[in-house]
This record gives C-alpha cells, sequence and structure tokens, in this order.
C-alpha cells in the first residue's frame, strides 16, 4: 500500500474525525490551515461543520483562491456536509457574503430537512462501495440540481440526492465519519 | 418532502452537531442583529438569550427561559444553529424550546435554578442538551442524564478567565488521572466521582469524555479563547464579552480567528491589535461565593 498524504482541512469542523478515518487507511494526515500547507497534499477533504464559518475563516486567511486553484487543477476532493456546501457551484440559500470552492457543477440547499430536531441516522447505498452505509444527516444540505457531467453516486428512498461525483471531486451530505467508517475516504484515495 | 425521518434524536445525532460545531466559536446574542453580526463574525452557533450573563448579574432578580418571540425572531435571522437557555430542572421551559425548534437546549446555571436537587431528564428529548460543569464528576452526571455536550462553566458574565482555566483544568486533570488508574481501582473512582462505573470505565478507557466538551464563563479576549484551546477545549462559549465590549464586531471576528489559529502566536498577536475596549469585567475574587453562578448544579 502506498502511504498518500491527505489534507484535512482543519479551519472548523469534525477534522478529527476525518483524521482518524484516514490514519485508518494508513494515510499521512495534514491538518490545512494555510496555502503553503495545501501544496504539501495529494488529496484534500472538507469536513463538516459550519459552511458560514469555514468560508470566512477561509477569506481570512488566504485560502480561498489557493483552494479554487487547487481544485479547479484536478486536486482530489471529499466533502462530507459543510465541505459539499463549500464544493458546489451554486448555494441556493447562502449567508450573507457566502461563496463556495467549486468543484461540483451542483446547486445546494443548506439545510434541507430542517433544524436539528429534523437530523437523523439511516443507511444507503453509495456506488462504488460495497453493502450499505451508516449516515448522519445533521443539519444537512441535499443535491438540488446537477450538470450533465455530474454522478449521482447516492440518494435517499424520497429520490433526493446525497451523494454526487464529478471526475475527483466526491460530496456528500451525510457523515460516515463519526461512525469511524473510512469507506468513503478510500474512494477519494482511489483518485489519485 | 418525505424523507425518512426514523432515528432522529439518536444519542449520536445529539451528539453529532456539537462534533460539527469543534473548533468554533458559540456567542451570546439578546436580539436579532446581535445574532447576524455574530453569524458574520464567523460564529458556528449563537445562544439567544435576554440578557447577557453581565446585565443578569448586576440587575440581579429572576433569570428564566427567553421569550418565544426574541428566539423565533432570532432563528429567523441567521441560517446558523441557535441555541437557548432553560433554567435547571425546568423541563417545562426545555418543551417549550424543542417546540420552538431551537438546535441546543442549554441546560444553564446562569439562569436561576428551577430545582435544587434534580436537572432535567435530557434523555426524553429530540433536541440535544448542553450542560456546565466545574468538575469530572458533574460532567458525567450531566452525560447520565442525556446530555450530548458539555461546556466548563467557568464564572459567567465577569470576563474573568480564571475560574474558566479552573474549571478546565480540573475536569482534564480528573480524566488523566483516571486514564491512570488500574482496573480495579475504578470502583472506588467510580463512588468518588459520584457518577456511574460504566461510564467512569468508558473515560478511563478513551481517556476522554464522550461527548464534546467547550468551555465557558469569562472568554473576553482572543487570548483568552486560545488559551482554553491550548488547555484542550474544543471550541469556546463567548457570552458577554463580546456585545459588552467596544466593538463587538471586530472583537467577534478576532475571537474566531484566535480560536482556529490558537497555536500561532503571530496570528494571535495580530488578532489581538485594535479591538477597542474589552468589557471591563469583575474579578471573580470580588464577587462573594452565594453570588457566583457556577456553584449552582450539581
Amino acid at each position: 500500500m502506498v502511504n498518500h498524504t491527505i489534507g484535512v482541512l482543519a479551519l472548523q469542523g469534525d477534522v478529527r474525525e476525518h483524521v482518524v478515518a484516514l490514519e485508518s487507511l494508513g494515510c499521512k494526515v495534514i491538518e490545512v490551515r494555510k496555502p503553503d500547507e495545501l501544496e504539501l497534499v495529494e488529496a484534500l477533504v472538507i469536513p463538516g461543520g459550519e459552511s458560514t464559518t469555514i468560508f470566512k475563516l477561509a477569506e481570512v486567511f488566504g485560502m480561498t483562491e489557493p483552494l479554487r486553484k487547487s481544485i479547479a487543477s484536478g486536486l482530489p476532493v471529499l466533502g462530507t456536509c459543510a465541505g459539499l456546501i463549500l464544493l458546489a457551484r451554486e448555494i441556493l440559500d447562502p449567508a450573507s457574503g457566502q461563496q463556495s470552492f467549486g468543484g461540483l457543477d451542483i446547486s445546494v440547499r443548506r439545510n434541507a430537512f430542517g433544524n436539528q430536531n429534523d437530523s437523523f441516522e439511516t443507511e444507503l447505498s453509495v456506488s462504488g462501495i460495497e453493502g450499505s452505509i451508516k449516515a448522519a444527516f445533521i443539519r444537512a444540505p441535499i443535491v438540488d440540481s446537477v450538470g450533465e457531467s455530474v454522478e449521482v453516486i447516492s440518494t435517499l428512498p424520497s429520490g433526493q440526492i446525497v451523494g454526487v461525483k464529478q471526475g475527483k471531486v466526491i460530496g456528500i451530505s451525510f457523515h460516515p465519519e463519526i461512525y469511524g467508517d473510512a469507506r468513503v475516504h478510500q474512494l477519494l484515495i482511489d483518485t489519485i | 418532502m418525505n424523507e425518512p425521518k426514523s432515528n432522529t434524536g439518536s444519542p449520536l445525532v445529539k451528539r453529532g452537531l456539537a462534533e460539527m460545531l469543534k473548533g468554533g466559536v458559540i456567542m451570546d446574542v439578546v436580539t436579532p442583529d446581535q445574532a447576524k453580526i455574530a453569524e458574520d463574525a464567523g460564529a458556528v452557533a449563537v445562544m439567544a438569550l435576554e440578557r447577557v450573563p453581565a446585565d443578569i448579574r448586576a440587575q440581579g432578580g429572576v433569570a428564566r427561559m427567553s421569550d418565544p418571540d426574541m428566539i423565533d425572531g432570532i432563528i429567523s435571522a441567521v441560517s446558523i444553529p441557535v441555541m437557548a437557555k432553560a433554567r435547571i430542572g425546568h423541563f417545562v421551559e426545555a418543551q417549550i424550546l424543542q417546540s420552538l425548534g431551537v438546535d441546543y437546549i442549554d441546560e444553564s446555571e446562569v439562569l436561576s435554578p428551577a430545582d435544587y436537587v434534580n436537572h432535567i431528564d435530557k434523555t426524553k428529548f429530540t433536541t440535544p442538551f448542553v450542560c456546565g460543569a466545574t468538575n469530572l464528576g458533574e460532567a458525567l452526571r450531566r452525560i447520565t442524564e442525556g446530555a450530548a455536550m458539555v461546556r466548563s462553566k467557568g464564572e459567567a458574565g465577569t470576563g474573568d478567565v480564571s475560574e474558566a482555566m479552573k474549571h478546565i483544568r480540573t475536569i482534564l486533570g480528573e480524566i488523566r488521572s483516571l486514564a491512570a488508574k488500574s482496573e480495579d481501582e475504578l470502583y472506588v473512582a467510580a463512588k468518588e466521582l459520584q457518577a456511574p462505573y460504566d461510564l467512569v470505565c468508558e473515560v478511563a478507557r478513551t481517556g476522554k469524555l464522550p461527548v464534546v466538551m467547550f468551555t465557558a464563563g469569562g472568554v473576553a479576549t482572543p487570548a483568552d479563547a486560545a488559551l482554553m484551546m491550548q488547555m484542550g477545549a474544543d471550541g469556546v462559549f463567548v457570552g458577554s464579552g463580546i456585545f459588552k465590549s467596544g466593538d463587538p464586531v471586530a472583537r467577534g471576528k478576532a475571537i474566531v480567528k484566535a480560536v482556529t489559529f490558537f497555536n500561532d502566536p503571530d496570528v494571535l498577536a495580530s488578532a489581538s491589535r485594535g479591538l477597542g475596549e474589552a468589557m471591563v469585567g469583575i474579578n471573580v475574587k470580588d464577587i462573594p461565593a452565594p453570588h457566583r453562578l457556577a456553584d449552582r448544579g450539581w
């Protein structure tokens, strides 16, 4: 097994869970907060958290443009929940001034299921992963529409899109990492 | 839209939201305008309340759950999670907050307790709870009652970080000493901590609490926030420290930066510049013991 060096964008959110998941796959993990740290990684995970907070911190610390450029030039990226929002071409209901880094030709809706009382756990399937995967949806977004080159890799029984892949960029609405499940991280590593 | 809602309110979903708030700042706000300022400054959540602790302390009287209209106003003003406080043991205030659709309920010593013996049975609620603690036993009792997040109490409304320091040192120190014990010592440890044996064993084995722990009570500057993070907090609540300061916008942003870059003195130095007046504050030592909020809850 090649020991890949994978970054976790560590501005805010459930960084620790992603670090643990990646380490369980034998990866060397770098917590990325600054542009020079981004240059060291072969792939990047954007964790769950508050997408507004993560974007504002990225702006303040000069990370937005380096992230946009890296993603546009083919850096493999996995975004979960807030990370999915930050990868979307369009956020349908942004907080004031909130933008994204791009990478996925999709539009997303934040907090699409409602407030925390509507957060839930379920099991679902993801293309490329055998068997079902436990998924926690926590004030989760959904993918409202996808462009032609986007592959839908996971949906809820209602048909709502909760997982997409475009080239080397993967976005999911939910959190497998809080169960210690690293199979979606393996999908990311497979794109390297 | 009918999506599956089978497993709402599970312990993992409740604890999970707190996991997503890690590395963030939760700010006390008393109006929708303040909530917007907090969101713009990069807060991961806001705590909606009628008076910040500094005013509760100054004005005295019984402090209760906020007016539902005010909470509704704050919920509609922002897209980040909204928390609100219920009195210790006041399960009906908590029922009302759940009905309003807040994202987290803080069973808080900052309000006047409604029950001097029992806390709320938090397992009965879909909405998750955060509770204060001054030591490990207290934290574990709250977790047993269903708290999905813990905050070290500090002394709210003072701008004096010394009690926050004492409580986080106590909690983390007690965890370290538990982790060093042999298995046959954990029975007595559970007795001394006044906490369930199984939970004590779990903490001894993992060396950490099973839920996220933020710190609160007296954080007023970026340096205070970074101090708490370097001590091992997962994030920070700032109560009176932002909106009782000279320039809440600048101070809010600076504290958010400090929590992310808590280990980078260069960033902390620049974040500490040009913030105007900090809240005036009161030294905890000057507050007579009966007026200390951290002593509420047991």
